[in-house]
C-alpha cells in the first residue's frame, strides 16, 4: 500500500482473486470431503434396506430353525440369530455396565490425581484400542479351551470390549459433575459412597446411560470376538450358560459368502435386522442425551 | 440421621484418605468394589498377554524367529510364516490411512470453522450412523456388491496405466491382464470408510481446541479462511491430530471381519494392489475353524499376540503424542 494513498478508504472488502479463489475451493474440498463420507454411508444403507426389506418377516424373525444354505429365504428364519444376539449382548452389558460405571467412579471420585488412577485411566484408554479379534482369541484361550463353547463365552468378551468404551464414557459424564454437589452432601455428613450414589451419579445419569447405550450398540454388532467363542449353530440355544449359540452377526458372515441366493439373502436380512437393533439403541441413546440436556439446563 | 454417628473432624467421613475402620464398612466396601473395577481394566491387559502367549508358545518353538518372519504359509506341510499377513496387515491400513486422512480433515474442520453450530449437528448424525453401522455389514457390502463393481474399475484403471513408472507397478496388472476386485485396495477402502468416523471425531475436538483469540486475531489481520486454518488451525492441532491418525491406523490394523470379506484371502507380497492379499486378523478368523492341531492354532493365536503387541504400540505412542501436546498447550494457552 502506498503512503501517498491515505485519504483513500482503505478496501475492506472480501478478497480477490488468487486468495479468494483459494479459499473457495478450500471451502468446496470440506464439502467434497461431507460427500465422500455420505456416498457410502447412503449407499451401504440404501442396499441393505432395498435387499432386506423383502426378507424381514414376522416369521424370518421369529422362526428358530435356520436352514440349510440351499433353500430359498422364505423358509424358516432366523429367530435364533435374534435370540443369541439379544442374550448375549444382553448378558454381556449386565456385566460390563455396573463393572464400567464403578470403575469409572474410582477414576474420578476416589483415585484423583494420584499415579495408580493416572495409571489406570491411561490403560483404559490403551484397551478402547485392543482389535476385537484379541479380546474373542483371549477368551478363547482362557475360557473355551476348559469350559467349551457357549453364549456366556461370546458375552464375557464382549463385555471385555464394551468395558473400557463404558468407563471412558462414564468418566468424562462424572467430571462434569460441579463439584459444590459433593461439598453441599459432605456438609450435611454423608458418607463418601453415599455421596456417589445419591447425588454424582444420579446427577451424571443421563450422559452415562447414552454412553452405555453407545457401547451396547457397537458390541451387538460385532463379529469377530464371537466366532471364537460361541461356535456358530444352526438352532436356538435358549441356554446361554452351556453349550454352541449363534447371534446375527456370525450368521450374516457364514452366509455370505455362499454361492445360493437364499443364504445371501438371508444375509442380507439378518444385515438389516442387526443394523435396526444398533440405530434403535443410537437412537434411545440421543433421545436420553437430548432428556438430560433439557433437564440440567 | 442417627444422633450416635460421632463426627470426627481429624478424618471427616467424605475423605477418600486410606481405609480407617472409623468410616463406616459400606463406605469402605464400596470404595475397595470401585478400585477393584478399576484395576479390572489392567488384569485383563495382563492376563491377555499371559494367556495368549503361553498359547502361542509352540508356535516360537517350532518355527524360530527366521520361521515365523518367513513369507512361507502352508499348514499342510507345517509351514508357518507370517510375513505375508503382516505385509497385508501394514499395506490394508496404510490405503485405509492415506484415504481416511484428507475427508477426516476436511469434515473436520468443516464442522470446527464452516458450518454455523446449529447446521453441525446433522453432519455428526452421519459420523455418528457411520460408526454403528456393523462391521459385518461393511463386509457383506463389499464382497456382494462393491467388489464386482470395482473389479471393472480396476481393469479400466490398470490398462490405463499398465508399464507406466511406479503407477503401473502399483495400480497396474499382475502377470498380464490379472486384476481381482477382491484385493489390497478394496480391503483399504472398506477399512477406510470404517475409521473415518474415530478420525473425524478425535481431530475435530483437538481443532475444537484452538483458542478463539487466535482466530480472531488472524481474521482481524485480513485472513481468508483458508489463511486463518493454515496460519493458526494447524500449527496449533497438528500433533494432536497425528495421534488421531494414529489411533485411526491402530483401528485399521485390527478390524477383522470386513476385511476377511473383500480381501481376497492368498497370502502375497507383491507391489501391486488390484491383487487379492490377506491380513493378520483375517487369516485368524478364516483359518482358526480348520486350526485343530498344536502348531497351527498356536500360529493363529500367536499373530493374535502379534496384532495385541502392534496395537498396543501404536495406541501407546498415540496417546503419549497426545497428552504431551494437551500438557503443551495448557502451558502456553
Amino acid at each position: 500500500m502506498a503512503i501517498t494513498t491515505d485519504q483513500r478508504q482503505v478496501d475492506l472488502r472480501e478478497p480477490s482473486g488468487f486468495r479468494r479463489a483459494t479459499n473457495q475451493f478450500a471451502t468446496g474440498a470440506m464439502w467434497f470431503a461431507f460427500l465422500c463420507m455420505l456416498v457410502p454411508l447412503g449407499f451401504v444403507l440404501v442396499t441393505v434396506i432395498a435387499k432386506g426389506a423383502g426378507i424381514i418377516s414376522w416369521q424370518f424373525l421369529t422362526n428358530s430353525t435356520i436352514p440349510p444354505n440351499i433353500l430359498p429365504a422364505n423358509i424358516d428364519g432366523m429367530g435364533a440369530a435374534v435370540v443369541g444376539t439379544l442374550e448375549i449382548t444382553g448378558f454381556a452389558a449386565v456385566m460390563a455396565i455396573p463393572l464400567g460405571i464403578l470403575g469409572a467412579v474410582y477414576l474420578n471420585e476416589y483415585g484423583g490425581n494420584r499415579p495408580l488412577a493416572r495409571t489406570l485411566s491411561f490403560f483404559s484408554d490403551v484397551m478402547t484400542g485392543v482389535p476385537s479379534i484379541v479380546m474373542g482369541l483371549f477368551i478363547f484361550t482362557i475360557w473355551v479351551l476348559h469350559f467349551g463353547y457357549s453364549g456366556l463365552a461370546g458375552s464375557f468378551s464382549l463385555a471385555c470390549l464394551m468395558l473400557p468404551i463404558v468407563i471412558r464414557s462414564s468418566y468424562e459424564m462424572l467430571r462434569l459433575v460441579p463439584n459444590h454437589l459433593r461439598e453441599a452432601s459432605y456438609a450435611l455428613g454423608a458418607t463418601k459412597a453415599r455421596v456417589t450414589l445419591t447425588v454424582v451419579l444420579p446427577s451424571a445419569i443421563g450422559g452415562i446411560v447414552s454412553g452405555c447405550l453407545l457401547a451396547v450398540a457397537r458390541a451387538a454388532g460385532e463379529t469377530a470376538p464371537l466366532i471364537f467363542t460361541i461356535l456358530t449353530v444352526e438352532a436356538t440355544n435358549p441356554n446361554l450358560f452351556s453349550g454352541a449359540n449363534t447371534a446375527l452377526s456370525t450368521q450374516i458372515f457364514t452366509n455370505a459368502t455362499q454361492p445360493y441366493t437364499g443364504a445371501t439373502d438371508r444375509a442380507w436380512g439378518a444385515a438389516l435386522t442387526l443394523i435396526a437393533i444398533a440405530f434403535i439403541l443410537m437412537i434411545v441413546a440421543r433421545l436420553v442425551t437430548a432428556r438430560f440436556n433439557r433437564y440440567s439446563r | 440421621m442417627s444422633a450416635t454417628v460421632q463426627a470426627d473432624p481429624a478424618t471427616p467421613a467424605g475423605s477418600a484418605s486410606g481405609l480407617s475402620p472409623r468410616r463406616p464398612l459400606g463406605d469402605r466396601v464400596f470404595q475397595v468394589l470401585a478400585l477393584a473395577s478399576g484395576l479390572l481394566v489392567l488384569v485383563i491387559l495382563v492376563l491377555i498377554a499371559i494367556t495368549m502367549s503361553q498359547q502361542s508358545t509352540a508356535w516360537f518353538s517350532s518355527e524360530g524367529w527366521s520361521g515365523i518372519f518367513s513369507i512361507d504359509w502352508d499348514p499342510a506341510h507345517n509351514k508357518f510364516g507370517a510375513l505375508a499377513f503382516v505385509y497385508g496387515t501394514v499395506v490394508t491400513s496404510v490405503i485405509a490411512i492415506v484415504i481416511a486422512y484428507p475427508v477426516s480433515m476436511g469434515v473436520g474442520l468443516l464442522l470446527t470453522e464452516v458450518v454455523p453450530r446449529r447446521w453441525s449437528q446433522p453432519i455428526v448424525y452421519v459420523i455418528d450412523l457411520l460408526a454403528v453401522v456393523p462391521s459385518v455389514v461393511w463386509g457383506l457390502w463389499g464382497f456382494l456388491i462393491l467388489n464386482p463393481w470395482l473389479q471393472t474399475i480396476y481393469a479400466h484403471i490398470a490398462s490405463a496405466v499398465n508399464g507406466i513408472w511406479i503407477l503401473g507397478n502399483l495400480f497396474g496388472p499382475l502377470n498380464g491382464n490379472y486384476v481381482s476386485g477382491e484385493s489390497f485396495f478394496t480391503a483399504g477402502l472398506v477399512l477406510a470408510i470404517m475409521i473415518t468416523p474415530i478420525v473425524t471425531s478425535l481431530s475435530r475436538e483437538v481443532m475444537a481446541t484452538v483458542p478463539a483469540a487466535d482466530k480472531e486475531g488472524a481474521y482481524a489481520l485480513g485472513a481468508t479462511r483458508w489463511e486463518m486454518i493454515r496460519g493458526v488451525v494447524w500449527p496449533h492441532s497438528q500433533v494432536g491430530i497425528v495421534g488421531a491418525t494414529l489411533l485411526g491406523l491402530g483401528r485399521a490394523m485390527g478390524e477383522t471381519i470386513a476385511v476377511a470379506l473383500v480381501v481376497g484371502a492368498s497370502p502375497t507380497i507383491a507391489s501391486h494392489l488390484f491383487i487379492p492379499g490377506y491380513t493378520m486378523p483375517s487369516v485368524i478368523a478364516l483359518q482358526f475353524g480348520e486350526a485343530t492341531v498344536g502348531v497351527f492354532r498356536a500360529a493363529l493365536i500367536g499373530m493374535g499376540v502379534l496384532l495385541f503387541v502392534l496395537t498396543i504400540i501404536v495406541n501407546l505412542s498415540a496417546r503419549a503424542i497426545v497428552g504431551r501436546n494437551a500438557r503443551r498447550m495448557r502451558g502456553t494457552a
